[in-house]
This record gives C-alpha cells, structure tokens and sequence, in this order.
C-alpha cells in the first residue's frame, strides 16, 4: 500500500516567485487525482516538487515512507534526444533501474516482463526499431510501458494525453486505471474537462493558487472554472515578499 | 613473397614499428567508445577543447622536469580534469551550457600556460607536445597508454548504463537515480585520460583525430550504440595498421598517415556508409509497401 501524500501550506517555485502558491491537503494513498488549470497555473511546478526535482521556497511535502525512487514521473516534455541509437526494448528496460541496477542482469524472466509491458501498451513487434523511428503516439505508449516496469507506488503524469489521439489515450487512460486498481496512487494532469468529470474521482484545481480539490463534480463547477481563468499568469518583477509566510 | 614485404614485413623487421602498432592499437581501444559517446552527446568538439586545456599542464610539467613522462602526463591529467571538473560543474549549477563553459575554462588554461611558459623564458620544444612520436615509443610510454586503455574500458564498463541514460533521457536518470552526475565527471576523466595516452603517440593535435573520426565513421554503419563502439574500435586500428605502413614506405610523418586513413575511410563511409550515407539518399531504391 501507498502512504499519502501531504502538501504542508506548499510554495514551489522560481526566483523567488511562486508558481504554486500556499498549496494545502492530503493525497490518500490509492487516490487517482487530476491536476486540472490554465496553462502557466503550476500543475507542471506541483508535479516537479512532488518528485523531488524542484526544492519548496516555503512549506513543504510530507512522503510518508515513500523514497524518491517509490515515485515513477512522466514530464510533460522529456528531454529524450530521439537521434541516440537506441531500441525501444532498451529505452523500456530503463524501467527495471530499481530492479537492475548498474549490473543486474537481464535474464529470461525479465525478458518475459519487458515483452508484457511492450504488449499492455500495443508495440509487441517494435521491440528492435530504434526510438527515432517512432510516432508520437508510439512515443508515449513507449514511455508508458517504461512506466509498468518501474512499478512505483506513487505515479505522477504531467499531460500524458496531450497530442496523442483517441485511440492512443484511450488505451494508455486504461492503464492509468489498472494502477488505480492496484492501489497505486496517480496523480496526473489534465485539460479535457469533461473527461476528468467522467472518469477521474478527485479533482484539485488550480491557478497558481488552489481553487478547489475535492469530488471531481463539485470542483469544476462553472464558478470554480471562471476564478482560475481569472488567474493572473505574469508574475510581477517589483513583487513584495509574500505577507502570509510571516504569520 | 610481395604482399608480405608490404604489409607484414615492417612489423616483423623492425621492433619500432611492433611498438607504434601495440601503442595504436590500446590507444584507439579506449579512444574510439569514448569518440561514439562524444559524438553522441554532441560533444565532438569538446575533445578538441580539452586537448588544448591539456597542452599548458603538460608544457608546465616539461618545464619543470623536462621530457619527463611521469611530469608531463601528471600535469596534463590535473590540467585538463581541473577544466573538466571546473566546466561541468558550472554548466550543471549555472545558466551557462556545456560548450560556453568550457570554452571559457580552456582559453583561460591555454592562456595560463603560455604565459608561464613565457615568464620562464625557455624556449622549449613543443613539437614533441603538439605532434607526438608514435614511432619512438618507449616501455614507459607503452605501458602508460596500455593501462589508460584498461582504465578506459573498466570505467567504461560500470558507468556504462547510467552513460546511456543520461545521454538518451536525462530527465529519467534524474528521477531514478542520483548516478547520473558522476556518471558524467567520471566519463569527462576519460577523456582526459585518453587525450594524454593520445598526446603521448600522436600529440595533442592528432589525439582527438582518432578519437573523433572513427566515432563519426561507425555512426554511418550502425543503428545500435554497441555497434557503433565496436566499428569505432575497428576503423582506428585499421587506420593505424594502414596509417604507420604508409608512413613506413613513404616517409610521411606517421602521426597525420593514420589520421588522413582514418579520414579516407570517414569519407567513404560518408558516401557509401549504409545509415544515411549520401549515395544511399541520392538512390533510396523504390519504396516499400509497409
């Protein structure tokens, strides 16, 4: 099982200027939550102090008994060089690092896992291509059956289905609820606003500030949807030091 | 029997020339994994700036205790792993990207050396430096470039994977593990290392000849980085095998034979290499049907 996630009065962000600003409450573990908001609103800046890369500049993330490699992280952008020389089954054996190491081995059994996580996500036969060669729907069902191997208890996806197809996220969404039903806890941000409204349980808006986090239905009512339009995306360069971290 | 008067004769005749092949053979070894990863992290020029970064320690090192091989290599190794380090560390904390800092560190290392060279007022030969003596290669030098090979292929061999890594998705070796920044220090010491066994045969200048060419030569042959490396390796020692029977029965200086068969060999792999040689783009052939 998964422990929470807590998010202690959480400002993360650059230069001094916060990108998410004086973010309270609890992920419970198992809890399939969508980050939803205005581009520029934190979702990406959340997921990246959640997984450690970007230290808060006040408050804090509680991990209870999670360590850094329990949190399997999906970028919006990865930073993959799509010339490099490499096949699509070495790109997803990188998913076993936790298992492997620097030396371990890959023997027949974790062959077998390699071939079955190229298979849940639809690439069986693309084992030999070279990434470059992929679409970028095959990109991201790559990265997803990157993902089932490194078999973490916390998984964080910024934007998976963005510019990717129907088809592409409807089978990639499926097993974002296969690791639901593991208990595995997801966090993921999202756009279509109607699709979090059918399918995801719990919500938490946000616009720099957090507007509402809570049952997925009451949080993207229109009124709440308005306000984080509403949200300001420059910060200001003659900002004052934020008064509330005083108190 | 002609063929072996050519080819193999020199080799058995004249123990100078069995010690250039060996000391070819190591050095491209080690030289031609660590050209492939270069390349690929499109550090390709970077080799060429860390050969001037060494240039000062070893001058330094040539002044203090003259043509002494345990000097100069100890004042290039510190030399270029202070650049190195130096460069790396502020391309990974700061702003500034790989290649304008460590364009900044080996200018000044470059103009550091000359300039202590300058106040000691000797004029000394830097031709040894600059252009090595593959062809004078004592046991001392040998054995200095056969455990820099050794030492190359073991590193090699455990940073290997999170090399690769780091190289193909970084953003991935950062949320796994925390092994991809020494991964990079300790592959940057390799290059040091191998530009000092490479200034040793070839001097500095032609060091990173072996190191760069046979590196771009494998890239035109294979898909798959192991093969790459394993073509690298090859196409150096061919060009040091076909580099000093040139230099042999002309007498042309055998540093620059076995970096301009090392460079016909890059231009036929231009050519004619099968991923993405010119020919092959001019006449792809038809088009498949899926």
């Amino acid at each position: 099982m998964s422990a929470p996630l807590a998010f202690r009065n959480l400002t993360l962000g650059y230069d001094r200027h916060p990108a998410v600003h004086h973010l309270s409450g609890v992920v419970e573990s198992g809890a399939l939550v969508a980050v939803v908001g205005p581009n520029g609103a934190g979702k990406s800046t959340l997921f990246k102090g959640v997984v450690g890369l970007l230290k808060p500049l006040s408050g804090g993330i509680e991990r209870q008994g999670i360590a850094a490699h329990d949190i399997a992280y999906l970028p919006q952008a990865a930073e993959i060089d799509r010339t490099f020389p490499i096949s699509v089954f070495d790109m997803v054996a990188m998913g076993l690092w936790r298992r492997t190491g620097l030396f371990g081995g890959i023997g027949a059994k974790v062959r077998g896992d390699i071939e079955r996580a190229l298979s849940a996500v639809g690439l069986t036969g693309f084992e030999g291509r070279a990434i470059g060669t992929l679409s970028g729907g095959q990109m991201q069902r790559m990265l997803f059956a990157r993902l089932l191997l490194q078999d973490a208890r916390v998984i964080v996806l910024d934007e998976p289905f963005t510019a990717v197809d129907a088809k592409t996220s409807a089978d990639l969404f499926a097993l974002v609820q296969r690791w639901h039903g593991e208990k595995r806890t997801v966090l993921t941000s999202l756009h279509d606003i109607d699709f979090v409204r059918a399918n995801i349980p719990e919500t938490l808006l946000l616009a720099r500030e957090p507007v509402a986090w809570g049952k997925s239905a009451e949080v993207l009512t229109s009124e709440n949807l308005l306000r984080a339009r509403r949200m300001c995306e420059a910060f200001d360069t003659r900002a004052e030091p934020c008064a509330d971290d005083a108190a | 029997m002609m063929l072996a008067d050519t080819f193999i004769t020199p080799f058995t005749e004249f123990e100078f020339m069995r010690r250039a092949l060996v000391g070819i053979i190591a050095l491209v070894l080690g030289a031609g994994p660590i050209g492939v990863f270069l390349m690929l992290r499109r550090m390709s020029l970077v080799g060429d700036a860390m050969a001037h970064a060494i240039l000062p320690g070893a001058a330094i090192g040539f002044l203090v205790s003259g043509l002494n091989l345990f000097a100069m290599t100890a004042g290039g190794l510190i030399a270029g792993c202070v650049v190195a380090v130096m460069a790396g560390l502020v391309a990974r904390y700061t702003e500034l990207k790989e290649d304008a800092s460590l364009a900044t560190f080996y200018l000044l290392s470059l103009a550091l050396g000359v300039t202590i060279v300058s106040m000691k007022g000797t004029n000394i030969d830097l031709l040894h430096v600059l252009f090595g003596s593959v062809l004078a290669l004592d046991n001392q030098t040998l054995l200095l470039i056969a455990i820099n090979a050794t030492i190359t292929l073991v590193v090699l061999a455990l940073i290997y994977r999170p090399l690769v890594i780091e190289c193909v998705d970084p953003g991935f070796m950062r949320s796994v593990s925390s092994a991809g920044g020494p991964a990079h220090l300790a592959f940057m010491a390799l290059v040091v290392i191998n530009l000092v066994s490479g200034f040793h045969a070839l001097g500095t200048l032609l060091a990173v000849g072996v190191m760069m060419l046979p590196a771009a030569i494998g890239r035109f042959w294979a898909r798959d980085i192991t093969q790459m490396i394993i073509i690298a390796a090859g196409a150096g020692i061919v060009s040091g095998y076909l580099g000093l029977l040139i230099s042999f029965h002309s007498g042309v200086p055998s540093g620059p034979a076995i970096i301009l068969v090392a460079g016909v060999l890059y231009i036929v792999s231009l050519l004619f290499g099968q991923v993405g040689g010119l020919v092959r783009q001019l006449f792809p052939g038809r088009h498949l049907e899926a």
